[in-house]
Parts: structure tokens; C-alpha cells; sequence
């Protein structure tokens, strides 16, 4: 059988004001076979996909569907072509109902839920889905959005899909049963475009691989053709080596203890139950989880920023070998002890610095307290800030551009470099290399390397299992706010630290938190 | 006296009611619109101008007028201003960006300070005595009452004797009900006022929805302004006399839950609380102002018992109050 084009891209270009996002790129994806967009994050795969399915409309170029010209001005038109697009962020109503929200938008037939919910079983069935109709997006975990995301594009009949980063969010058994149901769907005719930047997950679903870098289209080869290193030549420019160097941890003490903490925010709902362990100098204790199960609020429970209910947390100071206690201490004190929070919150600008303020300022928003005179002076603050603009190789007009001007990545250097510089003896990083290219991810890697060589304890918040794997000495792994399991990082495997991630809670009761 | 006391609590809840079906439309689609007290009351206004100007081209005599066209004039001319005032909502915040809480507050003075001019120069042209415009010509065929009322005793009293524009309200309450929970329309418009971007993305045009739920709503609520004057007022517009019923409405849509059924109980609880100390012996002035805060109370209530409860159908749709943007991701 010869392989039909279901899509192609010609020469398409898209500015936004000066920035190019995608350049003369040119893409074909055939029925019956899984194609993967490989680049980096700001590489432009999103903004290309937004414009096969009309969230944009490119400015040069032209997209031809089944051999014919097609102008996708809006997601209708798009359906229109049978197009369907799962983004990454998830478009779902949260108070509607499964169903409500997979007919949401379509204008022919009656508008009739229970025909609907018949034909979604219908749907699942073909394709081995779970779910039920009627189920509240809001008490619905993240893979079960995910599916009704994906029926909903079924349901309009699209047969040319477009997902997104679809296993950013999901445990790697999430992540297979996805990719068989991918798979089903190619076997059954149809076009499968997926969205990526991890390497291992490009070679063992996808036929074809299509690399962009910066906006500009690389080429295509053929996923049995190629190599990791091969993609990641063609994704970067240059050779990388892809492995994380990590040293025998040296002179470890113990460092911070938490005993027991249980937290719970304002709605009641139980964030951290009983949470205990401890991290050692020179170590680096990696902290995996399903997103929202806890991670934010151990952190902030450290850095003094959460209430108690119960439980305590000591920290020994390296200098006097005392034992203290950060339960009665308020945010200030814990990090003049020296534990520092580098939190990387989703909306990164969230809780570490101030997108309006420039680097200088930002930097002296951990210092001023230290000033005695009634002005402000800058002259430090301003050498540490062009510093970690060299060291970090941060990407900005000058030290005096607001930090929200500059690119996730470059923010999260800054970041990371402030809390680094002022030698910690705890540091704690969630997220640090979220949205990072593979060359700023690595400097990132070798900064927390550097400071673990230095004898700090690092406590590092991961979404990447590989990473995770890779860097950690050893692996805590949260669920609903429990710890459910400790793993050594150089003996464990991602599949172990995934079946921790959703051992089910004792009661067998699900926690709508999301 | 229980026959007196409820048919004014319903006198009393007809314009709050249509405010709050109208503020509900217009809140379903994410917008917050504060100005519907000022919505209301360019909807009592312009109905005001319709119906004086019809009354004098019939020459002030009753036996000239038009049944029909001495109703429909001021429903029309109430609608086209309150509309006009969706519509100016909706340009400065879906298409202008403009901050919904500003631009509503601001519709709320505009709004007053409108209609108390066009009011202060009607009483100008018929160089009134008294600081106020009499429409009892009016105001008589808009109460029209139904024939067998009077035949059925209280009973009768309490159920038919209301003006056409109460059973209008509650109808219009319970067909945005309909709409909203059983029709595509009304899925479409909840989904503009959870997740705007959910919403472009299944192809749902969010500009359109908001104008259109915006300038009904308008349209809505301004009936309630135009009800007051001919009902509740008898026909008489006097400058301010509309009071805050308007903010009351919008107490009442958070009391309501977001839902035009349960604001049908809710605006008849509200005009008994704000008519309960009519009806009690020996209570001082300062008593009576306090009497005057009870709906807002039973809606600071509402909110503590909902926020204790958190359910999620009992939240504000979720973007309310935030505008849409495509290009912000």
C-alpha cells in the first residue's frame, strides 16, 4: 500500500511582531503513521501546530490536506478538515461533565447528552479508553483528561491528530497505555502527529521524526534510520554529550530531618500526611510525583512558608553541630540558617521573583534587609547580578530589563543563580530546568553537581524521571501528600519509581486536587 | 394582612428579579457587569422618554391611547437603552480590554447620572410643580390586572393579580433556566464563562457569546427598571427614587447561586426582608434601616455556606471578571 499524504506544509512562515517563530518550514505526516515533532522548547512545534489547527494563521505558506489547498482560519475550520488537536494545557471545561465537554462546540444534530454518552462508549470501546460520561472533569485525574481530550476529537470524527506534549503529566504506565492506544489509531488508518522534546519516547512510537531548532525545519528521517545522539545533533547543532555526570556522594552528615509533617491547605483537603525523611550534605535527594501531590508544599513547609499541623523539622548546622528546630522559626530566620528555596512554580515568575522589577533589583530582594543605611545601594547587588549574567550565560539586553521580558529559561537561570550565590547550606530546586533547552538544562545540572561537590544538601523537585534517574543519589517518591516509597537512583528503574507514583491510597479513595 | 404583606414583597421582587436574570446571562458568559444598576436604570429612563413622548402625541388623552402601543413603546425604548449599555459594556471589555470592574462601575455613574438628567428635563418641559414626571396613563394599562382576579378572594388576590410584567419576569427567569442547562446555546454560553479558551478552542466564537449574553442581559435587567416605574411607581419618575435595587439584584445573582430558578424564590425572600418592616409594630428609624440590611446579610450568609461547602457547581463560572485574550497562552 502507498502511503496517502494526510497533511502537508509548505514554506510556512509565522512572525510575531520581530520574532520568528516558525521559518519555511515544511512538513508532510501520511495516514497510517505516527510522526513525531522533535525540538526544543521555544523551537516553534507549538505555534506550527496551532496554525494546522487555526489557532493561528500563518503568515507565508501554504497547508495542503489530502493534496488540496486548505485555508484554516479558526478551530471550526479545522474540525472542518478533520483535524483535531489535544493541547498541552488542557481545554476543558472543569465544572462539566465528560460528555458536556466532548460535545462542547458542535452545532449539527440534536443536543442530546445520552445519545452522546452512547456514542463515547462506543468510541472507547474501538480504542480500549476508560471512561465514564458523566464523570466532573474536576474530580477526573490528569490521564483521565487527557482521554476525554483525546475522544473529543475523535468524537468529531478528526482523523488527523495533533497531540501536544502528551506525556509531560503522565507516569510511565500512563504513558505506554497512551502510546497503544496511539498505536491502535495509526494500525486503524490514521494520521498521528505528536509534539516532543524526550528523545526515548520519539524512538518507540514514532515512524518518522521531523526535528525543528530555533523556528527553522532541520529534516526528516526515519526512527529505525537513527540514534538518540543523531536527533539531538539535529535538534541542537551541535554534539551534546547526553549523559549527567554524578559523583559518590563525599562527607555526608545529616543536614535537615523532617519527622512526620502533615499539612493541610484551606479547603481542608490533606496535603502532606505524615511525611518523614532527611537529606544529607552532599547529597542530592530527587522528589518525584504526579504533579500536585505534595511537592509544593513540602518545600514551602521547609522554607517556613506552610503551616504545621503536625510534626517537626530540625535542621543541624553545620557549624555549631547544633540541633534546631524550623517549626517556630519564620521564613527570614530559616534562611539566614541557610536553607534556601529556588522554587520554580509552574507560572515561574510566581514565587521567586518580581516580573515587573529588573535582575539588579531582583537580586536585592534578598539583601536589602541587610543594608543599614536608609537608601538603597545597588553596587552589590549589580556585581552579583552581572556575574550570574556571565557565569549562567543569561540572554538579556542588559542587568536592567525586567525579568518578565526575558525567556523562561533565562529566568529560571536567574533564579537559580541568586539563590545559589549566596552558599547555601540546604537548597531546594522544583522544576529548575522546566522549559529549559537541552544546553541551559545541563548547566543547570552541573551548577547543583558543583554545590553537592561543595557539601550542600539539595533537595530537587523533578517532573523528568530520566533526569531524575540520572542526577539523584537517592529518590523519594510522594503520592497524595504520602511518602510511598525511597529508592536508591543508581539500582532503581523509572518503571519502579512510576508504580510508586500512583500506588493507590490505603482507603482506595481518589483526591481531586489537580 | 399575609395577602397585603406578600403581594408587596412581590411588588417589591419584580425588578430585582428581572436585574438578577439579566446580571445571570450576563455573568454565564464571564462578565461581571457592575453596571447593571446603572443598566436598569437607562432601561427605567429610556422606557420613561417612550412612553411620555407617546402620551403626548396623543394629547395627555386616555381615550387616544393605544393599549398595545402604550405598552410596547416603553418595553422597546427600555430595551434599546439598556442594550445600548450592553453594548457600550461589552466594546470597552471584550474589544477595547478594558478592566470589567472599572468599566462596570463606571456604566453604574454613567447610567444614574443619565437618567436623573434626561428625568430633570422632562420635569423641565412640562414645568412640573413637583420634582417628579406623572405617566399614570400609562401606568394604568401596564397594571392591567386579570379579569377573574378579583372573583377568587385572596386566593385570586395573591396568584392573578399581579401586573403582566411579574409572570413575564418569572417566565423569562425559567426560560434562561431551559436555556442555559438544556440547550447547546446554553452549554456553549457556560463554557465562555468557565474557560474562554475552551471555548475558542471547540470553535466557539467568545466575542460573539459575550456581546450577545451582555446586551440580552442588558436588555433583561433593564426591564426590571422600566417595571418599577410603571408598576411598583404607578407611573411616576422622580430622580434617584430607584434606590440600590440594582446592587441588590447583583446580591441576589450570589444568593441565587448563579441559577434564574432558585433567584425566583430568592427575589420574593429579598422584598419580604426589604418589606418586613412595613409590617412590624414599633420599630424606630434606626430600626428600620437595619431592617433594610437583611438581603444583603442573607446573601454574606449564602456566601460563608457556600465557601464552607466548596462545591464547585456552587462557584462563580470561572473567568468571571476576566477578559480574553487569544494570543495569551
Amino acid at each position: 500500500m502507498t502511503k496517502q499524504p494526510a497533511i502537508e506544509l509548505k514554506n510556512i512562515t509565522k512572525r510575531f511582531g520581530k520574532v520568528v517563530a516558525n521559518k519555511n518550514v515544511n512538513l508532510t505526516a501520511y495516514r497510517g503513521e505516527i510522526l513525531s515533532v522533535l525540538g526544543e522548547n521555544g523551537s516553534g512545534k507549538t505555534t506550527l501546530m496551532n496554525m494546522i489547527s487555526g489557532i493561528y494563521f500563518p503568515d507565508e505558506g501554504h497547508i495542503f490536506i489530502d493534496g488540496k489547498e486548505a485555508v484554516i482560519t479558526s478551530p471550526k475550520e479545522a474540525f472542518g478538515y478533520k483535524i483535531g488537536m489535544i493541547h498541552q494545557h488542557f481545554k476543558l471545561v472543569d465544572v462539566f461533565s465528560a460528555a458536556e465537554n466532548i460535545v462542547l462546540g458542535i452545532e449539527n444534530g440534536k443536543y442530546n447528552l445520552k445519545d452522546s454518552a452512547k456514542e463515547i462508549k462506543k468510541i472507547s470501546e474501538q480504542y480500549g479508553f476508560d471512561v465514564d460520561p458523566k464523570k466532573k472533569i474536576y474530580t477526573m485525574s490528569v490521564s483521565e483528561k487527557q482521554t476525554v481530550e483525546i475522544i473529543k476529537v475523535l468524537y468529531r470524527g478528526a482523523d488527523i491528530l495533533i497531540l501536544d506534549e502528551p506525556t509531560a503529566v503522565l507516569t510511565p504506565q500512563e504513558t505506554e497505555k497512551l502510546f497503544a492506544i496511539l498505536r491502535r489509531m495509526r494500525d486503524d488508518g490514521k494520521c498521528i502527529i505528536i509534539i516532543t522534546h524526550k528523545l526515548h519516547e520519539v524512538l518507540s512510537l514514532s515512524d518518522r521524526v521531523s526535528v525543528l531548532r530555533k523556528g527553522e525545519y532541520i529534516g526528516t528521517v526515519n526512527t529505525s534510520e537513527t540514534s538518540e545522539s543523531e536527533l539531538t545533533e539535529m535538534m541542537v547543532g551541535k554534539k551534546i554529550d547526553l549523559n549527567i555526570q554524578r559523583d559518590e556522594p563525599k562527607n555526608t552528615e545529616e543536614r535537615l530531618t523532617v519527622n512526620s509533617i502533615t499539612c493541610v491547605d484551606k479547603t481542608g483537603t490533606v496535603m502532606l500526611d505524615n511525611v518523614s525523611f532527611s537529606v544529607k550534605s552532599g547529597e542530592i535527594l530527587g522528589i518525584a510525583g504526579i504533579a500536585g501531590s505534595g511537592q509544593r508544599e513540602l518545600l514551602e513547609s521547609i522554607a517556613g512558608l506552610q503551616r504545621l499541623e503536625y510534626g517537626d523539622i530540625f535542621y543541624f548546622d553545620p557549624k555549631t553541630g547544633k540541633k534546631e528546630s524550623l517549626r517556630d522559626k519564620n521564613p527570614l530566620q530559616i534562611r539566614q540558617m541557610g536553607v534556601r528555596l529556588s522554587f520554580v512554580p509552574e507560572d515561574r515568575l510566581g514565587m521567586g521573583l518580581v516580573g515587573n522589577m529588573d535582575i539588579v533589583d531582583n537580586m536585592m530582594l534578598r539583601s536589602y534587609s541587610k543594608g543599614h543605611s536608609l537608601f538603597l545601594k545597588r553596587n552589590k547587588p549589580k556585581s552579583l547580578a552581572m556575574k550570574i549574567i556571565n557565569d549562567l550565560e543569561v540572554v538579556t539586553p542588559s542587568a536592567s530589563t525586567p525579568v518578565r521580558r526575558l525567556s523562561g529559561g533565562n529566568v529560571q537561570k536567574v533564579l537559580v543563580g541568586r539563590e545559589i550565590s549566596s552558599s547555601p547550606t540546604v537548597l531546594m530546586v522544583a522544576y529548575p530546568v522546566r522549559g529549559l533547552d537541552i544546553n541551559s538544562s545541563y548547566m543547570i545540572y552541573n551548577l547543583l553537581n558543583q554545590q553537592k561537590a561543595q557539601g550542600v544538601a539539595i533537595i530537587f523537585v523533578g517532573e523528568d524521571l530520566d533526569v531524575l534517574v540520572e542526577l539523584c543519589d537517592r529518590i523519594m517518591v510522594i503520592g497524595s501528600g504520602r511518602v510511598t516509597g525511597v529508592v536508591d537512583a543508581r539500582t532503581t528503574t523509572k518503571e519502579e519509581i512510576g508504580l510508586l507514583m500512583t500506588k493507590p491510597k490505603d482507603d482506595g479513595k481518589e483526591n481531586g486536587n489537580g | 394582612m399575609i395577602v397585603q404583606f406578600i403581594c408587596r414583597a412581590i411588588l417589591l421582587a419584580v425588578p430585582m428579579l428581572y436585574g438578577t436574570t439579566g446580571e445571570i446571562v450576563t455573568e454565564k458568559s464571564g462578565h461581571l457587569n457592575l453596571g447593571i444598576p446603572g443598566v436598569m436604570y437607562v432601561g427605567a429612563i429610556s422606557g420613561v422618554v417612550g412612553s411620555f413622548l407617546y402620551e403626548n402625541a396623543c394629547g395627555n388623552d386616555i381615550a387616544n391611547m393605544n393599549g398595545f402601543l402604550a405598552v410596547i413603546i416603553p418595553l422597546l425604548c427600555s430595551i434599546a437603552g439598556s442594550v445600548i449599555m450592553g453594548l457600550i459594556y461589552s466594546f470597552l471589555t471584550v474589544t477595547l480590554h478594558a478592566n470589567q470592574n472599572v468599566t462596570g462601575l463606571a456604566l453604574t455613574t454613567l447610567g444614574i447620572g443619565l437618567g436623573n438628567f434626561l428625568g430633570a428635563s422632562l420635569i423641565n418641559i412640562t414645568k412640573s410643580e413637583l420634582p417628579s414626571i406623572a405617566l399614570t396613563k400609562t401606568s394604568s394599562f401596564f397594571t392591567v390586572k386579570l379579569p377573574f382576579a378579583d372573583d377568587l378572594g385572596w386566593f385570586g388576590e395573591l396568584l392573578f393579580s399581579h401586573d403582566f410584567m411579574t409572570y413575564l419576569a418569572i417566565i423569562i427567569a425559567l426560560a434562561v433556566t431551559f436555556v442555559l442547562n438544556r440547550t447547546r446555546v446554553g452549554l456553549n454560553l457556560r463554557s465562555v464563562g468557565e474557560s474562554p479558551a475552551t471555548a475558542d478552542a471547540a470553535g466557539i466564537n467568545v466575542i460573539k457569546y459575550r456581546y450577545v449574553a451582555t446586551c440580552i442581559g442588558s436588555a433583561i435587567a433593564g426591564l426590571g427598571g422600566i417595571q418599577y416605574v410603571m408598576s411598583y411607581a404607578s407611573g411616576v419618575w422622580s430622580n434617584n427614587a430607584f434606590g440600590d435595587r440594582g446592587w441588590m439584584a447583583i446580591a441576589l445573582v450570589i444568593f441565587a447561586l448563579w441559577k434564574p430558578s432558585a433567584a425566583i424564590a430568592g427575589a420574593f425572600l429579598f422584598g419580604a426582608l426589604c418589606n418586613a418592616n412595613n409590617y412590624i409594630q414599633g420599630l424606630g428609624t434606626e430600626t428600620q434601616e437595619l431592617f433594610k440590611m437583611l438581603p444583603y446579610v442573607a446573601t454574606i450568609v449564602v456566601l460563608i455556606i457556600t465557601s464552607v461547602r466548596k462545591k464547585r457547581e456552587h462557584q462563580p463560572p470561572a473567568s468571571l471578571g476576566i477578559n480574553y485574550f487569544r494570543e495569551e497562552r
